[in-house]
């Protein structure tokens, strides 16, 4: 209580601060900004922010924060509309979100899928405030007792919701997640530098896969490939049903949901280290787990759109705790916003241990900010999301192009380079296959993400804690079984177990009528190979090396799983769920146009972009697909085409980022955009 | 002797760039490059979160008010492996009309120097317009700094030192190469993401030394000494003109290592060790940031870009606004900036040898 009566003098001057026409005027202004890039998939607050950051400079400290903070607060709302409209998750925070508010837009719901959302997204926002309004005062002991093993429990507890999510033959679940993780470990090791599945004489995959790529790959590309092939629009039902007020009542009606899952976000979100790339799937796990009916799980079952989103929000206000307490940005976008902050006004503002001492009221300055601009952000979209919803009434094959545009350039911005492209068509093929098996995709999204970590902590707990059981063996067991670690411990047993039997209800991929054996079966078998090429890769790293540690341990285990699935295969007959394939049952098999011509086109735009450059292949291909495939008139493809490209290079030229160049820019000097 | 050897070693050096940047002086005699309506890319091999950013987006908008017609400045970040995908980059980039600037760090000197198989540039073709110095500052915990006799490190040598290390061949090895001179048994915990983390680490008792650069100590550290929790041991200290490490301007009361080692019995401040040491420390922090016109620059793009960071220098709040983000430490230009950047980009063979075996030796590391 103390603590809490000697903060009260600087609540009255946070408010006092922040309650000016011309910093809430800052704070709408960074809102909309923040809105119009985060719409964009991929590209998130790290875009944004690095677009206000030549302004910040001797900039008054209250206008730069709320700019900023305007900006960040609703990435992860607006990011949304593409989770729940294209099924492409818009960044890490929305990855959950596609599961449930995809399906939702197919049935024709998708405005009341986003409002339902955007009030989750809200109410979020303003717990997450409240509670660290409080939090904040006595974080710093708290968040001090989240030690390396803390770390590496939160991991495991992430990774135990592939659980939930692996569909409905358990084991394939978890050679999906297995696969996930080795396709994370790829590339340089943390430890020592041992290179993984990559080698120097082919550099780019020594960085390792983004998750930008594998996100977009893994589930936009499969999702537009599919509509495509159907030629229809994204909405089954030509009336769209459930306006946005229905939306906001799905939200109320799950109010305590809503509410555990932004705990749950902003607890998550304090501990620094983590990031928020977990957070919505905990709540989506806990949203499965507290749902009595989970058959509507991965079908459009609204709670599944409101604990994800409900949590992201929150999140981004847990993540200040590291970001101002201790100087540790919880996020990349927050790694900017630390540098930024230091920019402003004569830089008297030090983010660190210093915050609270020196700077408590513009903490909690920043604090009821990053509130107020939930506020705005939230009205905004839910005004907007009646208009926007009707994206998905549109004929897919009009948006497609535009979105493998979008996507293509924001995967090219993690890396500025031409296998960012080739990698996205990759990992999107597996995304493809992986669909039509029926193998879990977020199994495999969550395997993905937890890998650094789940590497990183266990090698550290690891040493660390040998060298404690050298002191003595007592201070060993300290050291890796503190409370906090027993119980993680307890909540991850009992969410396996709990998880894994109700797997079977949750389809995450939806229903999947099974077929002949002969496909599931190459692709179980090309897994496979994968699996034991990259054990054979990682036992060939030298022994006194940490780095083949993990990925040995993470591919034997899956081995061992693709054994028992081989075995399984072998023994049942054709109808058996093993033998789930998409092209033999359902909507895919009665597609008007087929896969491979499909994929054909995006691989041309590839193909193309290697050669002439990306904008140059774009005018080809946005022309060429308006006039063939969606059959369009000469005139009417052109006007397509010249949107797509004027959109596409203002994006570029505002946020100043290039486009790949091909084998022409190498013999031909261009000038902008086409260099 | 040695010390002898490695001062006149960078006398020789300083000579050499002296007499080189001389000839370039001399042509500079008239118009600079005008840049008006343009935009300048400044690249940084490293991600937008790092130091280097937090550097480039300090100086990036006083640049664009400096250079001749205002240009825009904009920093753009290319990372990946270990920054030399940037590097190899710019290496080959042609000089145009100077609106390509490149910014590199200690971790990319380091690559350079001790010959890792990615580096495909040059230092020497690059042409140096600031270099920007830092310092490094090593600190205990308040139980373990009391056992430190004065400056004589050896009551610590029968402790068990955990150390989060971003990675055996980044700028850790001139603390870790440091703390074992002094006999101290420091094990590095691999993959720690920044030294924010390794003092993160710290803060929750799990490593009990660790080290920070200048900027990063005086935000994140000097709390925790203020209240108690940390004690600083030691600086690596500043070079003067003479090439001699003295004590840090930023720092004027915690002792460098080569007094903690000079006081320490088991260590000593000559030999090849020592050499290899104290090449390293200065390829890593005294000129441990440094911007760069590319290969066939003109003269009058180089006297540009000098003028337009020394007019920067010469802002009257410079020292102000510079002092809590980079430190007080010198920023080069000019033939101090040539000098800098000779120290920075070569170490004797001798030193580089021991090096790339000791990595070999304690981590196991090969480089070739």
């Amino acid at each position: 209580m103390e603590v809490i009566m000697e903060a009260l003098p600087a609540f009255g001057d946070a408010w006092g601060l922040i309650l000016q026409p011309i910093v809430l005027g800052y704070l709408v202004l960074g809102v909309v900004m923040g809105l119009c890039i985060g719409v964009f998939p991929g590209l998130g607050g790290i875009a944004g922010l690095s677009l206000l950051l030549p302004f910040m400079f001797g900039m008054d400290p209250v206008l730069g924060l709320a700019l900023m903070i305007g900006m960040v607060a609703v990435v992860p709302t607006s990011d949304t509309f593409a989770s729940v409209l294209m099924g492409i998750p818009g960044s890490s925070a929305s990855q959950a979100t596609v599961l449930d508010g995809f399906p939702m837009a197919k049935k024709g719901m998708a405005a009341r899928a986003l409002s339902a959302a955007f009030a989750s997204s809200l109410f979020g926002g303003l717990v997450g405030a409240s509670f660290l309004t409080i939090f904040i005062l006595i974080a710093r002991p708290i968040v001090l007792e989240f030690r390396t093993p803390e770390l590496l429990m939160i991991t495991i507890f992430g990774l135990s919701m592939v659980g939930i999510l692996a569909g409905r033959v358990a084991i394939k679940g978890i050679v999906a997640a297995g696969l996930g993780m080795l396709i994370g470990t790829i590339g340089e090791g943390a430890s020592s530098g041992d290179l993984r599945m990559s080698s120097y004489d082919f550099p780019y995959l020594t960085d390792g896969l983004k998750l930008v790529i594998v996100g977009l790959g893994i589930f936009a590309i499969p999702e537009i490939i599919s509509l495509l092939r159907k030629d229809r629009a994204i909405s089954d039902q030509p009336q769209l049903g459930g306006g946005w007020i229905v939306g906001v009542r799905d939200w109320f009606a799950n109010i305590w949901l809503s509410m555990r899952c932004s705990i749950i976000g902003v607890v998550v979100g304090v501990i620094p280290g983590l990031g928020g790339s977990v957070v919505d799937w905990i709540a989506y796990g806990h949203a499965v787990q507290t749902t009595p009916d989970k058959s509507n799980f991965g079908k459009g079952e609204v709670r599944g759109v409101i604990g994800p989103e409900s949590s992201n929000n929150a999140k981004e206000g847990g993540g200040l705790v590291p970001t101002l307490l201790f100087g540790i940005p919880g996020s990349g976008s927050m790694a900017i916003f630390i540098g930024a902050i230091a920019l402003l006004g004569s830089g008297q503002i030090e983010v660190g241990p210093a915050m609270l001492k020196n700077n408590l009221d513009i903490t909690y300055a920043i604090v009821w900010l990053l509130a107020l601009a939930n506020v705005v952000g939230t009205v905004i979209c839910i005004a907007a999301s009646g208009g926007i919803a009707k994206l998905t009434t549109i004929r897919f094959v009009l948006l497609a192009p535009f979105l493998f545009m979008i996507i293509s350039f924001a995967a090219f911005q993690s890396g500025q380079n031409l296998m960012d492209l080739v990698a996205l068509f990759a990992i999107g093929f597996l995304g493809i296959l992986m669909r039509r098996f029926d193998w879990s995709r977020p199994a495999f999204l969550i395997g993905f993400v937890l890998s650094n970590p789940a590497e990183t902590y266990a090698n550290q707990a690891v040493q660390i804690a040998s060298s404690r059981f050298r002191k003595s063996f007592g201070e060993g067991i300290e050291y890796m079984f503190t409370p906090i670690v027993i119980v993680l411990l307890i909540i991850t047993v009992l969410s396996v177990v709990i998880g894994l039997r109700q797997a079977k209800h949750i389809m995450a991929e939806g229903d999947v009528k099974s077929g002949s054996k002969r496909a599931p079966f190459v692709f179980m078998l090309l897994v496979t190979g994968y699996i034991a090429y990259a054990f054979y890769d990682a036992a060939s790293i030298p022994s006194f090396s940490r780095d083949r540690t993990f990925p040995m341990f993470v591919a034997g285990v899956s081995l061992v799983g693709c054994v028992a699935l081989i075995i399984r295969m072998m023994l049942k007959p054709e109808t058996d769920v093993m033998f789930a394939d998409r092209e033999r049952e359902g909507d895919d098999a009665e597609a008007t146009h087929g896969l491979w011509p499909t994929l054909g086109w995006f691989a041309a735009l590839l193909v193309l972009t290697s050669l002439l450059g990306f904008i140059l292949a774009l005018a080809v291909f946005l022309f060429s697909f308006m006039l063939m495939r969606a059959r369009l008139s000469a005139p009417m493809a052109a006007g397509y085409t010249a949107a797509g490209i004027m959109f596409m290079c203002t994006m570029a030229w505002l946020l100043n980022r290039d486009f790949p160049p091909g084998l022409l820019q190498e013999y031909v000097d261009l000038p902008w955009p086409l260099t | 002797m040695s010390t002898f050897k490695t001062t006149r070693r960078v006398a020789m050096s300083l000579m050499a760039t002296a007499a080189a940047t001389f000839a370039t002086s001399a042509y500079a005699g008239g118009h600079g490059i005008d840049l008006e309506g343009k935009t300048v890319e400044w690249i940084i091999p490293f991600s937008e979160t790092g130091g280097s950013a937090k550097w480039a987006n300090f100086y990036a908008p006083l640049l664009s008010e400096a250079l001749p017609g205002q240009p825009t400045v904009v920093v753009k970040f290319m990372p990946g492996a270990g920054s030399t995908k940037g590097a190899n980059f710019f290496q080959e980039q042609k000089y145009e009309d100077g609106t390509l600037i490149f910014g590199s760090s200690g971790s990319t000197q380091f690559p350079f120097l001790l010959g890792d198989p990615r580096v495909k540039f040059d230092y020497a073709d690059w042409n140096v317009v600031l270099a920007s110095g830092t310092g490094g500052v090593a600190y205990l915990p308040p139980e373990l700094a009391e056992k430190m006799d004065g400056m004589d490190a050896s009551g610590l040598q029968g402790e068990d030192f955990i150390y989060g290390n971003q990675g055996a061949t980044r700028l850790d090895l001139v603390p870790t190469l440091a703390w074992e001179m002094l006999g101290l048994n420091v094990e590095s915990v691999m993959g720690i993401k920044g030294r924010g983390d390794g003092r993160l680490m710290f803060e929750r008792g799990e490593a009990n030394i660790d080290y920070q650069t200048s900027s990063s100590y005086l935000s994140g550290v000097t709390p925790l000494v203020e209240a108690g929790t940390a004690v600083p041991m030691m600086t690596w200290g500043a070079l003067d003109d003479a090439g001699d490490i003295v004590r840090d301007p930023t720092f004027p009361d915690i002792p460098t290592f080569k007094e903690v080692c000079d006081a320490t019995p088991a260590c000593e401040t000559s030999g090849e060790k020592w050499d290899a040491w104290k090449a390293f420390f200065i390829a890593g922090f005294p000129a441990q940031k440094m911007v760069f016109l590319p290969n066939g620059a003109s003269t009058d793009a180089i006297v540009t870009y000098t003028k337009a960071f020394e007019d920067v220098k010469a802002r009257a709040d410079f020292a102000e606004i510079s002092g809590k983000r980079l430190g007080k430490y010198p920023q080069m230009t000019g033939d101090a900036a040539a000098t800098a950047k000779a120290s920075a980009t070569q170490v004797s063979p001798e030193a580089k040898e021991f090096i790339v075996n000791w990595l070999q030796e304690k981590y196991g590391v090969s480089l070739n």
